[in-house]
């Protein structure tokens, strides 16, 4: 039966203390803290983190569904930069899912009916959000940043999905038009009584109804809900276990969107025993629900899993931080002299090195070798034969760090800019910019590792590439 | 092969001001140059009868000697990053060595303050083609890339970093106090060791003092075969060696690298001691002016060059090797650091010091009875360099 067969997730570093933000607006704070995206950080980096999580756990993938609803391009297929970040090969169908909280389950199910007719092997979904709430506002505190993948297969099943039961209801509870920033919201009591309790509590019967269930059935409950008042009441409404209700993250990482359940479900599959059934709910104008089944094959997963492992070492930042990060308040415009506008044909030609950092192997001598500005080489940097090489990727290997600088002068929204000279372990060097990293622990020697990151935009161009980060194991 | 030893002479120098001038062009500073050398060098501009003139941003082609009014005679323009300006003279050199032409221009020109920005225009990759470009380079500035070595020299050498940062500002210290003497220096002010340590870090473990005078300017130089030179003026300056040597980029991409030198240093000078016949550098060498962009490189070159031994430029600089009294002077008119570091005119401006030096004419300046002087001029940064080292001597 086909189901879920690997599962990776992704929370940035950065959390902001929702103290912070009712200190800086005289207002009530509902405690915990919120992930936020670094300032080289958006939907599309966090989607590659997490589907490397995700691969790196043993998934496969002949297809990627990206589920958003904040995607940088408004026309460009935000699947694909995903699926050239994470080296899948190119006869890969690749699809973007927006502008829905339901946009993921829609891909999972999307993916499961591929799978049943052969029309792919295996199918990742990754889902990442990076939502904004108004300043001031209810969801500023409640909204969070985060990404999750999972690819949907038959083989090597961690959960099979034993069934699943959709309902659509046109209902605007939250909304936001091609002109808004923010999420607008109804009125919270008509969002409860109209909207949300009676939608899930719908879809729920409905499947139990179907496969012939009872809510005592399910070792889990996973379910959406826009904040953790919400979360807690629906769980009461449904009278379900307390056992069975499946923590949120939404104390420490906040809701995170469309990646919210999947990263729920990557927290519940880590406790979860071989035989326990889970139910599994997202909403959004209606809901999806689906009933999986963890199998033997979910030790693996547990070995190293995803969420614990993502919530290891977190950086704190001000309220400052944040609002210029995400471009909520002018800043003071640089004196310092622009970048030159970048190269869409050079970056064409160098799109296996730009992407998923692709250097090259010398056949002759074995250097290895990669160019900081992304030229393949053509005359070995060691022993100078030509065009004796195989190509090499370097954005899954470790490095030490050998020299670096704290500088001051690098233009970026979180200075000041950190970049250095790495030596991968396996072989070959390469300087370039770190990110993510707590300045009183750098040093000469620390491990580091690649990670996708925005390096700026400019003429409507997001322009990613590779950073080193301080290893997280 | 014959080495250029000996073959060409500088007979006529000049420079500008060096500085933020705002009330001159371009233009106006490659005139008030090249006539101070034509008046130098005894000489009418109809005289010249090549020119080759380096810049980096100041302007493309020859034509940008128009203001010059050179009739027709032929002109290019020479780009080799912070070497620009001894490349310029390298041509000239060249032409006259070859015997193509007996009396040349060599114009180094900069005017870094017209761009608006805070520091150089960038940050862009050494060698990254600007139309080209990938934008995938880190966004690093010139002085972070210079930090690498002294992040690694002071781990290599178990330096602390507080030590590190007294150790480098004695460099600027000096500089300073070199330009000071000197009225055509960007800065006219003398320093602190305290001043400089206790200056916002621009990279760490860079501060405001460790990195050399973003400065428009200009400095030119006539040349002409040695054999006639003597009939422009009593006191020429002979043309020992002149080398360029041109990095691929090792450092950046191989591991054997190791950051507390630089490869094309170490190689170029040998070449230019070689073709100069110069044994022992430290006490061969009179003077020598080299490119302190920011101090960690100047201590970097004593080793380099052949004037401290490997790791131990520490005792030199503690014990005042490279001050204007002390045992091999270095950069006497106040450096890249004092004096300003407008990029194409910086090696001719080195070579205008280290002329003036061998001619007995620098004033306040002056170190006792010099024989060679050498101009050395990185362009890039660590491993991925452009050097440049010329060695020129008041006998023949």
């Amino acid at each position: 039966m086909a189901g879920i067969t690997s599962i990776g997730a992704y929370v940035p570093i950065y959390r902001l203390n929702r103290d912070e933000i009712g200190r800086m607006w005289d207002g009530r704070s509902i405690g915990g803290t919120k992930a936020v995206a670094g300032y080289d950080e958006d939907t599309i980096t966090m989607a590659v983190a997490a589907a490397l999580d995700c691969l790196k756990r043993g998934g496969e993938a002949d297809g990627l569904f990206l589920a958003t609803t904040t995607a940088p391009y408004r026309e460009k297929l935000s699947s694909a930069i995903v699926a050239s970040a994470a080296d899948l090969k190119e006869e890969c169908t690749v699809a973007d899912f927006a502008d829905s909280l339901r946009s993921g389950t829609a891909a999972l199910k999307a993916a499961l009916d591929a799978v049943a007719a052969g029309s792919a092997k295996s199918v990742m979904v990754a889902a990442a959000d990076t939502r904004q709430g108004a300043t001031k506002g209810v969801l500023e505190q409640a909204l969070g940043d985060g990404a999750a993948a999972i690819t949907v297969g038959s083989e090597k099943v961690i959960a099979e999905v034993e069934g699943s039961y959709s309902v659509y209801n046109d209902f605007t509870d939250i909304w936001r038009s091609e002109e808004d920033k923010f999420p607008r919201s109804a009125e919270g009591r008509f969002i409860d009584e109209v909207g949300y309790i009676p939608t899930i509590q719908s879809v729920i019967d409905g499947l139990l109804k179907k496969y012939k269930l009872n809510p005592d059935d399910f070792t889990k409950v996973i379910y959406y809900a826009s904040d953790a008042r919400r979360h807690a009441a629906l769980a009461r409404r449904l009278k379900l276990e307390k056992s069975q209700v499946q923590d949120p993250l939404y104390s420490d990482i906040g809701n995170t969107g469309s990646a919210a359940v999947f990263l729920m479900l990557a927290s519940a599959l880590e406790k979860a025993n071989p035989g326990d059934r889970l139910l599994f709910v997202s909403y959004s104008d209606g809901a999806d629900a689906f009933i999986l089944r963890v199998t033997d094959e979910i030790r693996k997963y547990q070995k190293r899993p995803a969420i614990s492992y993502q919530m290891a070492g977190k950086i704190a930042i001000t309220y400052g931080q944040y609002l210029t990060w995400r471009g909520l308040v002018p800043v003071e415009a640089s004196t310092l002299p622009e970048r030159s506008p970048i190269s869409l044909q050079s970056r064409w030609r160098e799109r296996k090195a730009i992407y998923a950092l692709y250097g090259a192997k010398c056949k002759k001598c074995g250097a290895l070798q990669i160019s900081q500005i992304g030229q393949t080489p053509r005359v070995c940097v060691n022993c100078q034969a030509k065009d004796q090489f195989e190509p090499y990727k370097f954005s899954d290997k470790k490095a030490k760090l050998f020299t670096y600088s704290v500088d001051q002068l690098m233009p970026t929204l979180n200075p000041p800019g950190v970049s250095g000279v790495i030596d991968f372990e396996e072989g070959g060097r390469l300087i370039c910019e770190l990110t993510d990293c707590n300045l009183d622990k750098l040093e000469v020697g620390i491990l580091v590792e690649m990670t996708f990151r925005k390096m700026f935009y400019s003429r409507g161009i997001h322009n990613y590439f590779w950073k080193a980060k301080p290893a997280t194991d | 092969m014959e080495g250029i030893k000996d073959k060409v002479a500088i007979v006529g120098m000049g420079c500008t001001k060096f500085g933020e001038r705002w009330d001159k062009g371009v233009e106006d500073l490659i005139v008030e140059a090249a006539y101070e050398a034509f008046e130098d060098a005894g000489i009418e501009p109809k005289d010249i009868q090549a020119a080759w003139i380096g810049t980096v941003f100041s302007g493309i082609s020859a034509i940008t000697l128009s203001p010059l009014q050179l009739q027709y005679i032929p002109m290019t323009r020479v780009e080799n990053m912070c070497a620009t300006g001894s490349e310029a003279l390298r041509a000239a050199s060249y032409a006259v060595a070859a015997g193509v032409v007996d009396i040349a221009l060599a114009v180094g020109v900069e005017k870094l303050k017209d761009s608006g920005a805070t520091g150089l225009k960038g940050p862009s990759i050494v060698g990254d083609n600007q139309d080209a470009s990938s934008g995938i380079g880190p966004g690093y500035s010139a002085p972070a890339s210079f930090a690498y070595l002294a992040t690694r020299y002071f781990h290599d050498y178990n330096i602390k970093p507080e030590e590190g940062k007294r150790l480098l500002a004695q460099i600027a210290v000096k500089n300073h106090y070199n330009g000071s003497l000197n009225p055509k220096a960007h800065f006219q002010n003398e320093l602190t060791i305290d001043q400089v340590v206790n200056a916002p870090i621009i990279a760490w473990p860079l501060g405001l003092y460790d990195c050399c005078g973003v400065s428009d300017g200009a400095a030119v130089a006539v040349v002409t075969r040695a054999d006639m030179a003597k009939k422009f003026r009593p006191d020429p300056i002979y043309v020992k060696a002149m080398q360029i040597t041109v990095g691929a980029r090792q450092g950046a991409m191989r591991q054997d690298y190791d950051f507390v030198h630089i490869e094309e240093n170490i190689i170029g000078s040998q070449q230019a001691y070689a073709v100069a016949g110069v044994k022992d550098p430290r006490k061969e060498i009179s003077i020598a002016e080299v490119h302190d962009c920011f101090s960690i490189h100047e201590m970097i070159v004593y080793e380099d060059l052949g004037f401290s031994k490997r790791s131990r430029a520490r005792e030199d600089i503690e014990a005042g090797t490279f001050t204007l009294k002390g045992e091999l002077p270095v950069n006497t008119d106040g450096g890249l650091k004092c004096f300003g570091h407008p990029l194409g005119a910086s090696g001719l401006r080195m070579m205008y010091e280290v002329y003036k030096q061998l001619q007995g004419k620098a004033g306040p300046r002056q170190v006792k009875n010099p024989r060679l002087g050498l101009t050395h001029n990185l362009g890039g940064n660590a491993g991925t360099g452009v050097c440049s080292c010329n060695i020129v001597g008041n006998e023949k």
